[in-house]
């Protein structure tokens, strides 16, 4: 991209939004060279950061006028490098529109910015008796219009779901630059589900400048246990036996032996000596209904061998069963230099299978892998630990990362629950997906973005110019010629 | 002789279909079945359009040859569930070719320790929910009208109360296989619940009326069947402003409670009086303890039991009526049953009201014989009242001199992108052009 086009753009931009709403100094253009994934780093060439919708749309169409692309960034905590900015476009941070505009209880509804923060919607609706109930890790610095970008998951999606479950409305700036709303504040809106097909786009059919979300009622009862395994297995064994009596938990939490160790290096969590694996198993619910089941949660645990069981008598000891937990990831780090983090997803019934060929596969490379995962869905997140400083250790943690994605998919599983294609992972949607698949997905976002401006060479490997004829039918997927997986 | 020249004309596509499809079926271009490619009679018709042939593929593959030939012909298409719902929407514009799905039947899987079922789309959804059972699991959709497919249900996004506690089709549709209108296979989602890989294709195709393709295959999340069920029941039968606040009040004082209904029910007849119900599902301890709290929180009209009312899970009109979808905020339900109310009192028309109060889901009935000047200036003001409620007043069905009246779907949002997303799917626009919103 020439510079001058750029130079135009920040010019045009400055006098329609104000100095400070655009940034082009490269030093600060730095700070946004990269988002949660921060093994990819390119530095955008303009930065601006509207205030309101109104701004986010002349950004827009002033991209489109001058043909720049353009990358939409939230809090910037996004493990796939969806964030990722492009070399010679503009990155439209909305961290500016951060207005929770109304909470209203009665409708158990919230209108939001896409810039506010996900656990500020749960404490403006706290005090009513409501919250918010997707809670991804990030949740106190991720923001709301990622979330509805990445269609994020969390902990306690087992039972209520994710992003896309809690998203009724949308008002969209499209790639074209217009101001639409999509769906509204009642359910079942007429015309296509454009909200299910925006939610989980990753900023590649527009940016959200307002969410309408579901606010959840609070529960009565919260009930949580931790159980210590002497394998995953075992662990993975009663996980099955929870599922199978038909209790549906809020949360199912495990972690193997090199996740603990880690968690307790660096929180100091306390976790019972000696376990392969522990479980963390959340009930919520009516009082009458959780306690019947959190009785039988624990026979089931001890019935698999569980060798200690800890109750949380209150919430101070529920958050530290959760604490060792959710700090996984970034304990890792007391373990080991340098780890990837990888999101893949089976069959929950597949764990015990998977886990040892996972460990298998770290064997023959003679690479460590720490697991943490949500065990009720089977959404995994082995974090791969390697020493950069040690030649070719990096290169055969990104080749075993990307085996286990593999392993994943051949179990008919996805190669990510929760942390999105993005940059990171384009390279391995066809290995899910056929070519007529991702022609089909093309359709529609062509329908959005017929001049690939809109956060291009995410999601998908080779992007198409979307007047190019689908292609036609080129065989069997390379999976079920394998033999690996059906393409159900 | 126009006449004998489309027979011939017909005889010569169907031939063209017939053998597209036996390609796909190993008995060779004259092998396949008898009445898999028929001509179509007076029971083919779609919303009063008469078809000219009828099609019924046996699988993903024998779908996806016939619609690549019948694109290739420049045929018209409207897909056929199990025809309950066929007079939902607006008639096509234009009818050749009817493809039902009643070959495409059977669970294909179902991995019940991972609670999911891999069905094909002509699977009566009754079917299906008795081939669930033995494993103690459920599909969490209601069926108010009986004897709707998996795939018709999918294509309108049925749902009946419980969608309260399980969501819709977009809740629980975790994976689907789709043959696009010019032939091409395609499948998005999987066969795990927490998947963000691609683009959420199910979702689009939820509710799309057929418009967007044929969905051959679902994957869907299952839930377990609750040991336990209670109805708890309350009447309200003050009239006017009265009876419409007590039910506000009862509805608030559920919703506010920690009760975690699987479905919260509103019924007004057009007889007067109103009906809330609750159903509680779970373990039967928490289920009796859940239902006694109930009880105490509606007052002493409130009654525990458990069996559902007569009028429980159906829509509240008869074949040949006019059925609208009235949806809103929560705490607009009240303002829509009002409103019913007082539109069957101007216009002398009964109008029986009820749904899911608490998703702000309801349906309202108006019988066939009603004057259709009056019907549709029922609508339009049902329509006012869902705008102020945020909602939508869709009609569902009606007899011909209602449709000639009113506009079935009512103001739509992003219609200029649904329009794109359908010219990019369907650029000769030939799957069932005309019944979807803004005509598309």
């Amino acid at each position: 991209m020439p510079t001058a086009v750029i130079e135009r753009l920040a010019g045009e931009l400055r006098g329609a939004l104000g100095d400070e709403q655009v940034i082009d100094d490269r030093a600060r253009l730095r700070t946004y060279e990269c988002d949660g994934l921060a093994q990819y780093r390119v530095v955008p060439a303009l930065v601006v950061l509207p205030r309101t919708a109104q701004e986010c749309a002349r950004v827009v169409r002033a991209c489109v006028a001058a043909r720049v692309p353009f990358v939409a960034r939230g809090s910037g905590t996004g493990l796939s490098g969806g964030a990722l900015p492009h070399p010679d476009g503009v990155l439209i941070v909305t961290s500016r529109l951060r207005t929770i505009r109304e909470v209203l209880p009665a409708d158990e509804r919230a209108v939001v910015e896409p810039g506010v923060i996900n656990l500020a919607v749960t404490r403006a609706a706290t005090p009513y008796g409501y919250y918010y109930a997707p809670d991804p890790s990030s949740q106190q610095i991720c923001s709301i219009g990622g979330n509805v970008a990445e269609n994020s998951g969390g902990a306690h999606c087992l039972k209520y779901g994710f992003t896309t479950n809690h998203v009724l409305g949308l008002q969209i700036v499209t790639p074209d630059g217009d101001l639409v709303r999509l769906g509204g504040a009642a359910p079942d809106s007429p015309g296509y589900d454009l909200v299910g097909a925006f939610v989980g786009s990753e900023g590649t059919l527009g940016i959200a400048t307002e969410v309408t979300v579901r606010l959840v009622r609070l529960p009565e009862s919260v009930r949580t246990l931790l159980a210590a395994f002497a394998t995953t297995d075992a662990a993975g064994a009663a996980t099955s036996a929870i599922i199978a009596a038909g209790v549906v938990p809020a949360a199912v939490e495990m972690m193997d032996a090199l996740a603990i160790e880690a968690a307790e290096a660096a929180v100091r969590c306390g976790y019972p000596a000696g376990a392969g694996a522990v479980l963390i198993v959340e009930l919520d619910g009516p009082a009458a209904e959780v306690e019947a089941q959190f009785a039988e949660v624990e026979r089931l645990c001890r019935a698999n061998a569980a060798f200690e069981i800890r109750i949380a008598a209150d919430d101070a000891e529920r958050a530290l069963f959760w604490k060792g937990r959710k700090s996984a990831f970034a304990a890792v780090g007391r373990i080991s230099p340098d780890y990837i983090v990888q999101d893949g997803v089976i069959p929950r019934t597949a764990l015990p299978e998977v886990l040892r060929r996972i460990g298998e596969l770290a064997a023959e490379r003679g690479i460590r892998v720490a697991n943490v995962f949500h065990a009720g869905d089977g959404n995994l997140h082995p974090l791969v630990l390697f020493d950069d400083a040690i030649d070719g250790q990096a290169e055969r943690a990104e080749e075993l990362s990307g085996a286990i994605l593999d392993l994943c998919v051949g179990y008919g599983g996805s190669i990510t629950g929760e942390h999105g294609v993005g940059m990171d992972k384009a390279k391995y949607l066809p290995r899910m997906y056929t070519d007529d698949d991702l022609d089909t997905m093309q359709l529609l976002r062509c329908a959005f973005d017929p001049r690939s401006l809109a956060n291009p060479g995410k999601i998908f490997p080779t992007p198409r110019l979307c007047g190019e004829v689908p292609g036609r039918h080129k065989g069997a997927h390379p999976l079920q010629e394998a033999g690996l997986a059906e393409v159900f | 002789m126009p006449r004998l020249d489309t027979d011939t004309n017909t005889t010569a596509q169907m031939d063209t279909l017939r053998a597209a499809i036996a390609a796909h079926d190993g008995s060779g271009p004259e092998g396949a079945e008898i009445g898999v490619v028929r001509p179509a009679g007076p029971a083919d018709a779609v919303g009063g359009v008469p078809a000219r042939i009828v099609a019924a593929p046996g699988s993903t593959a024998q779908a996806a040859a016939l619609l690549r030939a019948a694109a290739g012909l420049g045929l018209s298409v409207v897909f056929a569930g199990g025809g309950s719902r066929s007079d939902w929407g607006n008639p096509p514009r234009t009818l050749d070719l009817v493809v039902q799905t009643r070959r495409l039947t059977g669970v294909v899987e179902h991995a019940a320790g991972d609670l999911i079922v891999v069905v094909r789309a002509g699977t009566p959804l009754a079917e299906l929910q008795s081939a669930l059972a033995p494993a103690g699991q459920q599909l969490g959709l209601d069926d108010p009208v009986g004897g709707a497919t998996v795939g018709g249900t999918v294509a309108v996004n049925g749902s009946g109360p419980r969608r309260m506690l399980y969501g819709t089709v977009r809740d629980l549709l975790i994976g689907v296989t789709l043959v696009r209108a010019d032939g091409v296979v395609a499948h998005a989602g999987g066969k795990v619940v927490k998947n963000v890989a691609g683009y959420d294709l199910g979702k689009l195709v939820t509710g799309a009326y057929g418009t967007l393709g044929l969905v051959t295959e679902c994957v869907f999340r299952l839930h377990p069947v609750p040991a336990a069920r209670s109805y708890v029941r309350c009447r309200v039968t003050a009239a006017g402003a009265d009876g419409v606040a007590r039910v506000g009040r009862l509805l608030r004082t559920v919703l506010g409670a920690q009760l975690v209904p699987a479905a919260l029910e509103v019924e007004a007849p057009p007889e007067g009086g109103y009906d809330v119900v609750l159903l509680l599902e779970g373990t039967p301890a928490g289920v009796a303890g859940r239902a006694e709290v109930a009880a105490r929180l509606l007052g002493a009209d409130a009654l525990p039991g458990t069996a559902a009312p007569p009028w429980w899970g159906r829509y509240p009109w008869q074949p040949g009526d006019t059925g609208l979808k009235l949806t809103g905020v929560l705490s607009g339900v009240p303002d829509l049953l009002a409103a019913g109310r007082a539109a069957a009192d101007r216009h002398g028309v009964p109008v029986g009201v009820r749904g899911s109060a608490g998703t702000g889901v309801l349906y309202a009935g108006l019988p066939a014989a009603a004057d259709p000047d009056r019907v549709a200036r029922i609508v339009e003001e049902l329509r006012g009242a869902t705008a102020e409620a945020g909602g939508h007043a869709v009609v569902l069905t009606a007899p011909d001199p209602v449709r000639d009246r009113v506009d079935l779907w009512g103001p739509v949002e992003g219609l200029e992108l649904m329009r794109r997303v359908k010219h990019r799917f369907d650029p000769d626009a030939r799957l069932a052009p005309g019944r979807f919103v803004g005509a598309i």
